[in-house]
């Protein structure tokens, strides 16, 4: 017999704390899956950042350290520059990169860390019980903007994705979705692009992922699905920010 | 003996780091320690090391967290303001048990304060600083060979430990000129880094994980009682001061860094004038060096604690002496350094003036 589906050797064999509905559990899968397709688990070494995700740790087989809030870029440097020739990713949500960690997502970007960052975005802070995240939609409900975000006193989303692109360093930044089957497709070969081009030394890469959090945001697993699709999509528009291959491509 | 080369202290600390292994700095400038960062990106090149300016220090000390948890020998510094910003970082280092070596080049605060020499960090240094129940071991040299002796040591014990080491320096020292031997010795044996996330293939494919996360309540405490022992540990093995002039003293002196060596100079002047005085030193400020303490309490009949700062070390020498002699305070602050002849005169005050 033939097997034709296995879990990732990259991710271990343990029960998930994440919620259901919840799309950390596709993005751990895919990123395991191109761990193994590469070959790469046994010199890869993970950052998880603090949030839902904190616990990527015990969810990749992979080498993992934890990293205070927003600061997994910087840890990353430093394993980056005792490992160069490792791959290292760090995995952030919103918050943690977006909020608190920006300034060290900015640096490691313009330095070109020869680093991959999966930034998981669902414009929440989803552990902490649904407060405002700076992507959080104009209008959007959370505990700390229970009247809707008013931006006139709350400022606008930062769409980071396309603020890093302005700098020389990064190599490759994407925003992808896996709110449906083809997304997921697409979302795992920007991780895949991501990775290859860490590993060819080509620099900074980041692939923002659109996510969900049915349970901050108080929906069911679809209708947080939908959401994505039609709110967050046109805010967050999808594609391939920046390749510094693409030019040599067409 | 080997070569004795003239130095300002920041480039000697720095040098003694690659001489003790460090291939990894990760700096940001703040003043009185910039000639650190600046010497070690011109030496890190020429050793294949690893220099970064990072963005703040907040992000150079989770770079020596990552290098750290890597295996290298990594190390971060800088001066007061920019001790408080990596206090974060240096609790995960203390929480996670990664080795790591921190300089400070104290300046006078609090806030921005100045950038003449201070000691008010002392509280910061030894209680704690960032959140948590953990200890840095805190070194405290006077001069610059012992700044040279003690970055050596601090890696080793860090090393040893798998803790946090502080070097705690001042303006003074940061700025002066001094010559310095850098000796070969080898101080103690060093386990295997067998837990760092260097990959799979560098450790027999078993997962390692970083981390200073620990939800469960009663795991939390285990982890808490077992960094518990490892202090006491510490406790016990890793108490460092020089005593000088103190078998027959009435009083002693107690002083750190450099206001140590400047009591050193007003011991020897109450000396000449007949007055039995001695000068207690520490040099790890954590651990307290209580034992060079027991041996000194029984025969002096007070003692007086100089710092650069409002009065912080002499709680500790007053928790040591535990009521069984005064314990009197001389300080100054903002940058001011005590001249020999103030120190004299509190002195000759509390010993009821020279006989």
């Amino acid at each position: 017999m033939v097997k034709v589906f296995e879990r990732p050797k990259a991710l271990a064999d343990v029960p998930t704390h994440y919620c259901p509905g919840c799309t950390h559990g596709i993005i751990h899968r895919l990123i395991a899956e191109v761990i193994d397709e590469l070959g790469i688990v046994d010199k890869t070494i993970g950052v998880a950042p603090v949030g839902c995700a904190v616990l990527a740790y015990n969810y990749f087989t992979c080498d993992m350290q934890q990293a205070a809030h927003g600061r997994a870029p910087a840890v990353a440097t430093g394993i980056k520059r005792v490992c160069p020739d490792s791959a290292v990713f760090t995995y952030q949500g919103d918050g943690d990169l977006a909020s608190i960690g920006c300034a060290e997502i900015v640096h490691a970007a313009a330095r070109s860390e020869q680093i991959t960052t999966i930034f998981v975005n669902n414009g929440i802070y989803g552990m902490t019980g649904g407060q405002m995240a700076p992507t959080t939609l104009p209008g959007d409900k959370t505990t700390t903007s229970p009247y809707g975000r008013d931006t006139s006193k709350q400022g606008f989303p930062i769409r980071i994705s396309e603020m890093l692109a302005t700098l020389d360093g990064p190599a490759y930044i994407a925003r992808v979705s896996v709110h449906n089957v083809a997304n997921i497709v697409r979302a795992r070969k920007a991780i895949k692009k991501a990775f290859e081009y860490q590993l060819a030394g080509k620099g900074f890469t980041l692939v923002e992922i659109l996510s969900t959090c049915p349970t901050n945001w108080g929906f069911t697993p679809i209708e947080a699905l939908n959401k994505v699709k039609s709110e967050m999509l046109p805010y967050f528009p999808l594609g391939e920010i920046k390749d510094i291959e693409a030019g040599e491509k067409k | 003996m080997g070569e004795r080369i003239l130095m300002k202290g920041n480039e000697a600390i720095g040098e003694a780091a690659i001489k003790a292994g460090c291939r990894f700095f990760f700096g940001y400038p703040i003043t009185p320690q910039n000639e650190l960062p600046e010497y070690m990106s011109r030496r890190m090149p020429q050793v294949d090391g690893t220099f970064v300016q990072a963005e703040s220090e907040i992000a150079a000390i989770n770079m020596v967290y990552g290098a750290a948890g890597a295996g290298a020998r990594a190390m971060t510094s800088s001066s007061s303001p920019g001790i408080s910003l990596k206090q974060e970082g240096i609790s995960y280092i203390a929480g996670a048990e990664l080795p790591a070596v921190i300089v400070n080049i104290v300046r006078g605060g609090p806030g921005l304060g100045g950038i003449q020499p201070g000691q008010g960090d002392y509280f910061q240094s030894v209680k704690g600083g960032g959140h948590g129940d953990y200890r840095l071991i805190v070194l405290a040299p006077a001069n610059l060979q012992e700044a040279v002796d003690l970055v050596t040591e601090a890696f080793d014990l860090a090393d040893y430990y798998r803790n946090p080491v502080l070097i705690l320096g001042d303006g003074l020292l940061g700025q002066m000129m001094e010559p310095v031997e850098f000796k070969a010795t080898k101080l103690r044996e060093l386990p295997a880094k067998e837990w760092a996330t260097n990959g799979l293939r560098n450790h027999g494919g078993k997962t390692n994980i970083i981390n200073s996360l620990v939800l469960d309540p009663h795991g939390l405490e285990e982890h808490n009682i077992r960094l518990q022992e490892k202090y006491a540990r510490i406790v016990e093995a890793e108490q460092k001061a020089e005593i000088v002039d103190c078998d027959d003293a009435e009083l002693a002196i107690v002083a750190y860094g450099s206001t140590a060596r400047i009591a050193k100079t007003a011991v020897t002047q109450l000396r000449q004038e007949g007055l039995k005085v001695g000068l207690i030193r520490p040099i790890s400020l954590w651990p307290f060096p209580v034992k060079d303490f027991e041996k000194v309490i029984p025969t002096v009949k007070s003692f007086l604690t100089v710092e650069m700062s409002a009065g912080q070390m002499v709680e500790d020498v007053r928790l040591t002496v535990n009521g069984r002699k005064p314990v009197y305070f001389y300080g100054r602050m903002g940058g001011i350094v005590p001249a020999p002849e103030e120190i004299a005169a509190q002195v000759r005050e509390i010993l009821g003036g020279a006989k």
